[in-house]
């Protein structure tokens, strides 16, 4: 029976809080009812990966459930394309046993090192969200384990409150132990992507609009440090899957960052030298390529552990969603209050979402532009930043990405999220995170 | 297609090795004590691409004929085996076992006295066949007595050098077998230690060496992770009055 052992080595993929807690990691599900059976009220929370960046899924000085080992296929079935599987199956695990078969999941994010809880816990977008929407409209059933309801089987379509709770909900509605979801199918492990290099966030919204409807994938890579009229260059990425036959799946990376870099490696000379030999690469690069899906879904899983670039002190992600009547404004002012700081977004991401309807409650995802960014951990100067880029969010109707989140303050959070009053009452009881005592409290 | 019987298939470096054969279409038995775990991991090699896996409830420290229960596993493999995989095992708590004699015994009925007539059988079933691998995980810990974990290691030392015997039985036989010698691996088995740092393994990682040494005939002892080997030769070489001054 595994119990809990306090440590202070689970960390969330910013690395800037460290925090000791107790954690379990159960190896059958069978021994999760006892993990909840907990008799002091300290709280739980079930973890996947840590792939969030900032604290959803930290539970400083209280308890968490790793739920890593909890990682096998209940039943594939392959002919109709559904999948059911305990939560803390990687993406990256199924993907392997589903592509030869010429299926994917409905949508991906940035990488492949994610547990199906987590991707549900946090309803994930991806770069095809303009058409398949997000991760939780590929839910079709899940299993949560709660400590005042016990197991609960819920399905899709059937109206369920809990189950909208759930899907984006953060870890805070119970422990889900098992998910099914619908699967795509797919003629080709290989995607034909086109690059187009663009000099102006305006450029951006126009490929955005005109390639919706032919291109199933679309994102662009955008040069936060670029200066003056070159501000809002970037390489736009569209693509569709090919029909070539050729399944073969992703290998596992072997590239690794083997210890914490010291902190001033990834400094703004060197982003802003990197991202500048980025553009220049890429600008002159092949403008249409046969790519697999792995380099082209998930190019930052090439080299495990790069979040340890940052060094001891971490990084905060700051991703915004805007509506998309304010979205070229907002864009454009975000961009040039970064410009105004000095401070240099090692790597910045935009992307506009589509209007289908998340299934979730807190789901992030919704029409609009959505843009990504990462900063160095400098104490002060850059929670200072933020602020200001939440002054720009606000402004614009926007809200804040729970999943890349580690600061936003709560009136942010819950003018972002008008719903978190009729969420909060599904929360379990015996649930609780860094992130919900800190926005709900 | 292999033919595999996985002893202890419930453990996590057990149930990671199958996972390795299941991906190459294997035929299965997976024995352990619990049969719902046992279904649940059956049903994933098979979805992982096992044509067959089939649960098998027993206690290996508690089963009066540990030959006639590893022929009938034989036997719903229909066809040679390939591979026995012997996983099962406990690390136990060595400050009880120097207070309470009855913990002592627990760690070596598990790890050796149970595992012992199991060895025995697979070795003549394998004999039989002239063909197939006895592999056998033990650990580094049988390489030298540590005040941390001497019960378990020596536990462990006994089973390698029984399976080195029996690896020098089968050497004419065309069959072979082996003794893993496993470094720290991060699995419930360990839950309780502090973990993390560049010496900590994967299941996965693990079980890819004992996969291959099923394979690969002539090399009946194998550390893994393979660095192991250089870290051992090293331990089993500091003299006793430096080594006494650790709290390895
Ligand atoms: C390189 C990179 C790229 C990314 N790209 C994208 C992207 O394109 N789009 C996007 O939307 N996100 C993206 N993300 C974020 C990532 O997809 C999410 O944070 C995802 O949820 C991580 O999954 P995880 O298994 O690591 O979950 P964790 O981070 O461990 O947990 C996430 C949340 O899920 C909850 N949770 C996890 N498992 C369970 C469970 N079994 N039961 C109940 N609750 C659970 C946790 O409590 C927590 O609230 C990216 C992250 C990285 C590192
Ligand atoms: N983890 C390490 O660092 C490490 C290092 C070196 C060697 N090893 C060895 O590797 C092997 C696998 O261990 P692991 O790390 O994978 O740990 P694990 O997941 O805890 O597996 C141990 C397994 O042994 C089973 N078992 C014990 N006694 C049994 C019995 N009488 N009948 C049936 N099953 C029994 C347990 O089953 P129950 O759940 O039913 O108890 C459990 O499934 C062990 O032999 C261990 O000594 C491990």
């Amino acid at each position: 029976m595994t119990g809990f052992v306090g440590q202070d080595q689970f960390l969330s993929w910013g690395r800037v809080e460290r925090v000791h807690q107790d954690v379990a990691a159960p190896a059958f599900r069978d021994e999760l009812k006892g993990l909840l059976a907990q008799p002091d009220n300290r709280s739980l929370l079930a973890v996947g990966l840590g792939r969030s960046y900032g604290d959803s899924c930290l539970n400083g000085g209280q308890r968490l459930i790793d739920m890593t080992r909890l990682d096998r296929l209940i039943a594939l079935d392959s002919t109709g394309g559904i999948v059911q599987a305990e939560a803390g199956l990687a993406l990256g695990d199924l993907l392997r046993r589903i592509v030869p078969k010429g299926w994917f999941t409905t949508t991906v994010p940035g990488t492949r090192h994610a547990t199906l809880g987590g991707l549900l816990a946090n309803d994930v977008h991806g770069k095809n969200n303009h058409r398949a929407g997000s991760f939780g409209r590929g839910v079709r059933r899940l299993s949560l384990l709660r400590s005042d309801q016990g197991q609960i089987d819920l399905a899709s379509g059937e109206g369920s409150d809990l189950f909208a709770a759930t899907i984006g909900g953060l870890g805070l509605t119970g422990i889900i132990t098992s998910v099914e979801l619908e699967l795509t199918p797919i003629r080709s492990a290989w995607l034909d992507v086109e690059r187009i290099a663009f000099g102006h966030v305006r450029d951006f919204f126009r490929l955005a609009a005109e390639s919706a409807g032919s291109h199933e994938h679309t994102v662009a890579w955008i040069d936060c440090t670029a200066r003056g009229s070159e501000l809002g260059r970037g390489i736009f990425q569209r693509a569709n899957w090919l029909d070539d036959g050729d399944l073969v799946p992703h290998a596992e990376s072997a590239l690794s960052v083997p210890f914490e870099a010291p902190s001033a490696l990834l400094n703004s000379v060197v982003i802003r030298a990197f991202n500048g030999l980025y553009w220049r690469l890429q600008k002159s690069g092949r403008a249409r390529q046969r790519m697999h899906y792995a380099p082209f879904f998930f190019p930052l899983d090439k080299v495990s552990h790069w979040n340890r670039l940052y060094g001891r002190p971490g990084f905060y992600q700051y991703q915004c969603l805007v509506p998309p009547s304010a979205a070229e404004a907002a864009i454009e002012e975000l961009m040039r209050e970064i410009e105004a700081s000095g401070a240099a977004s090692a790597l910045s991401v935009l992307k506009t979402l589509g209007p289908s309807r998340s299934p979730g409650m807190l789901s992030f995802a919704r029409e609009g532009a959505t843009l990504a960014l990462d900063f160095a951990n400098r104490g002060a100067p850059t929670l200072a930043l933020l602020g200001r880029l939440d002054d720009i969010v606000r402004q614009a109707g926007g809200r804040l990405y729970p999943a890349k989140d580690g600061r936003m303050p709560a009136d942010m959070f819950r003018a972002g999220y008008p719903e978190w009053t009729s969420f909060a009452a599904h929360v379990d009881p015996r649930f609780s995170s860094n992130f919900w005592r800190r926005v709900a409290r | 297609m292999s033919r595999v019987i996985v002893l202890g298939a419930l453990s996590a470096i057990g149930e990671a090795t199958a996972r390795l054969y299941a991906a190459d279409s294997a035929r299965l038995v997976l024995a352990g004590r619990n049969i719902e775990r046992l279904e649940q991991v059956g049903s994933d090699l098979i979805a992982r691409g096992a044509a067959a896996a089939r649960s098998w409830q027993v206690d290996f420290a508690a089963c009066a004929d540990p030959a006639g229960e590893l022929e009938r596993m034989a036997a719903h493999l229909e066809g040679p085996v390939d591979a026995i995989l012997l996983f099962f095992g406990a690390l136990g708590d060595q400050a009880l076992a120097e207070r309470d004699p009855g913990e002592a015994a627990r760690i070596i009925d598990v790890n050796f006295t149970a595992a012992v007539p199991w060895c025995l059988a697979a070795a003549a079933l394998l004999e039989r066949q002239k063909a197939g691998a006895l592999v056998v995980v033990s650990s580094v810990a049988a390489d030298r007595g540590r005040q941390s974990n001497y019960v378990y290691g020596a536990a462990k030392a006994g089973l390698g050098v029984l399976v080195e015997g029996i690896a020098h039985r089968l050497a004419r036989s065309g069959a072979h077998a082996v003794t893993i010698k496993a470094g720290f691996v991060d699995t419930p088995m360990t839950a309780h230690l502090k973990r993390g740092g560049p010496l900590w393994a994967k299941p996965a990682t693990v079980a890819r060496d004992i996969r291959a040494a099923a394979e690969r005939p002539g090399r009946p002892i194998v550390y893994t992770p393979w660095f192991w080997r250089f870290i051992m030769l090293v331990v089993r070489n500091v003299p006793a009055f430096v080594f006494h001054k650790t709290r390895l």
